[in-house]
């Protein structure tokens, strides 16, 4: 499997409009098995399926978006995190994908085992609860935050275990995990000083010890 | 697209059970064409009432198929692009040898000396119809209903000879209430006097009790929901009660209609031989676990279900859809919306269509 042109992959980029997808177009490697938790329509599955050569697979529970994924071809199955990773034997994929949707999952510790468990690495991206505008917003404010990232009024959020960068390496330190890569981005832009605080998005890469 | 129905004579087969059975004649038709390298041949598969007539005008009646509205020029299953193939199932009673045939050992119709037959009895002569056109693997293999289980039947048994599989609305086996519900349909039959243990050919059918049978199953294929949508509370014909037992409800009526257009087209034998296959079937069967059934599988698989369908609960998709990826198969699976119950899967089209025909591009494009 050759790597496609690097044009056509920022052209993606762009069509997708979801800086944390680029990052993982970047991580996952050619001809591997990637399984896409909340994958949505299967958008980022299609560009690795077709420009990365995985096998890609998905799980979603809106049957509204599974359709449109299975419509574009792509391997999907409805239903939720926990259930679609339950029925898995250990290390079936290469990569499992958490995309924006850890902070929404009721058991966050256990959702990252079940992805180590059936996959040899996890892919988890997060909004960071502690950016700038975050903290602003609620000193300012004195309310729940709200923002770019963070829209909702509190009893309507989906978000319901707030993390941090911060949070996340003290997790991965507490599971024993290694951090393989870690990538932080405001908008469309890496950030490299003071993650915690001036990244909007963070995406690491993250295997089991041993 | 006028189509016309062929049949093809096997000498003998083989059943499940331990009989044989010769000969054996399968009726099918075929839309589309079959490619040089023979790799675009889709097998469809029909529901228990169903037969070889699933897509076109027939040439001989006028009527089109059973699932007309997902096969042709352009449709779901896109006959510029695949080459359909649908028979009719053994023990039916629409051109393949079932019990309404005449056993060339004696002259008469089998009946009740018919051998009990299996899915995997049905999918065996499918897979001779399959050598006899030449055709060494199917792009898919696909059905609602008892097509579904035997969509599955042919991933399960001929691994080797199946890309992919869309088993819509179906189970790995039956449960207790489906079971049930095909007991109440063979009771209402053999209770018919004129069923006379099976031997009515030349003379009167047992058509009360198939009509019976009949009534039974189209409640079982449409939902609470769809029922009070199409006929509520409605009264037929009348403004009042008529204080007797004839029609008073729309319902009544529209299972009266239901249950006597069946018995011109159903024989009552066919519906024993072939609700006891259904109930039989049972996909772990000589396997253990499901998982186990599916050790040899390497077909894509699509699984569909819908919302309202409470004869084949989505659930049971689902064990489906488990099974697969305990195995670590290519499967994707979805439950539509519908209020029509089981009978979603010949009516709701247009969702289907955009499922089916995005599997099956990709299906080919992995398969080249």
């Amino acid at each position: 499997m050759s790597v496609p042109p690097a044009g056509k992959q920022a052209f993606v980029r762009e069509l997708l409009g979801r800086s944390d997808y680029a990052i993982i177009g970047d991580i996952v490697e050619p001809g591997t098995k990637v399984l896409d938790l909340g994958c949505g329509e299967g958008e980022l599955l299609e560009w690795l399926a077709q420009n990365k050569g995985v096998k890609a697979r998905g799980v979603e529970i809106s049957g509204a978006k599974v359709q449109r994924a299975i419509a574009r071809g792509v391997s999907v199955y409805q239903g939720d995190i926990d259930q679609g990773l339950a029925d898995y034997p250990d290390h079936a994929f290469d990569y499992v994908i958490l995309s924006q949707t850890l902070q929404e999952t009721h058991r966050p510790r256990k959702v990252l085992g079940e992805m180590l468990r059936v996959g040899r690495r996890a892919i988890v991206a997060f909004p960071n609860f502690g950016h700038w505008r975050v903290r602003l917003s609620m000193l300012v404010s004195g309310g729940a935050p709200r923002t770019k990232l963070f829209p909702y009024e509190w009893y309507e959020s989906p978000n319901i275990h707030f993390l941090t960068v911060y949070d996340f390496e003290n997790l991965a330190a507490l599971e024993r995990l290694v951090v393989e890569r870690r990538y932080f981005l405001s908008g469309h832009r890496k950030v490299t000083l003071l993650p915690n605080l001036l990244a909007e998005v963070a995406v690491f890469l993250v295997s089991a010890a041993g | 697209m006028i189509v016309e129905a062929n049949t093809v004579r096997f000498d003998s087969i083989s059943l499940d059970s331990g009989a044989t059975l010769a000969p054996v004649d399968v009726a099918y038709e075929t839309y589309g064409r079959l490619n040089a390298s023979k790799s675009n041949a889709i097998l469809v598969l029909h529901a228990f009432s169903g037969d070889a007539h699933a897509a076109g005008i027939s040439h001989e009646k006028g009527k089109p198929g059973w699932w007309d509205n997902m096969i042709g020029p352009g449709k779901a299953f896109d006959t510029n692009k695949y080459f359909m193939i649908c028979s009719n199932v053994l023990g039916g009673c629409r051109g393949t040898t079932g019990p309404a045939s005449v056993n060339p050992a004696t002259g008469c119709p089998y009946a009740m000396s018919f051998p009990v037959i299996t899915i995997g009895d049905m999918v065996r002569v499918q897979r001779m119809l399959m050598d006899w056109f030449g055709i060494p693997r199917l792009l898919s293999v696909t059905g609602g209903s008892m097509g579904g289980m035997q969509a599955l039947e042919w991933a399960v048994s001929y691994p080797d000879r199946v890309v992919s599989a869309i088993p819509i609305a179906c189970t790995t086996r039956h449960s207790a209430q489906q079971i049930a519900f095909n007991e109440v349909g063979r009771q209402a039959i053999m209770a018919d006097p004129d069923w006379n243990e099976g031997n009515y050919y030349g003379g009167k059918p047992p058509a009360r009790g198939l009509a019976v049978a009949r009534m039974v199953g189209h409640i079982t294929f449409m939902s609470d929901d769809s029922m009070r949508e199409k006929f509520g509370r409605r009264l037929r014909g009348k403004e009042t009660f008529g204080f007797d037992f004839d029609v008073d409800f729309e319902v009544e009526s529209y299972l009266r209609y239901r249950g006597s257009e069946f018995v011109n087209r159903f024989d009552a034998n066919s519906y024993l031989y072939i609700t006891k296959a259904m109930d039989y079937f049972d996909l772990t069967n000589g396997h253990g676990s499901l998982a186990a059934a599916f050790e040899r599988t390497e077909a894509r698989f699509l699984v569909i279900s819908f919302s309202s369908d409470w004869l084949y609960p989505s659930y049971q998709s689902q064990e489906i859809v488990s099974a697969l990826r305990a195995r670590n198969c290519d499967v994707a699976y979805v439950e539509l919306e519908s209020n029509y119950g089981h009978d979603a899967f010949l009516v709701d089209v247009a969702e289907q269509t955009d499922l089916i025909r995005g599997f099956l591009a990709s299906t080919v494009e992995k398969a080249a």
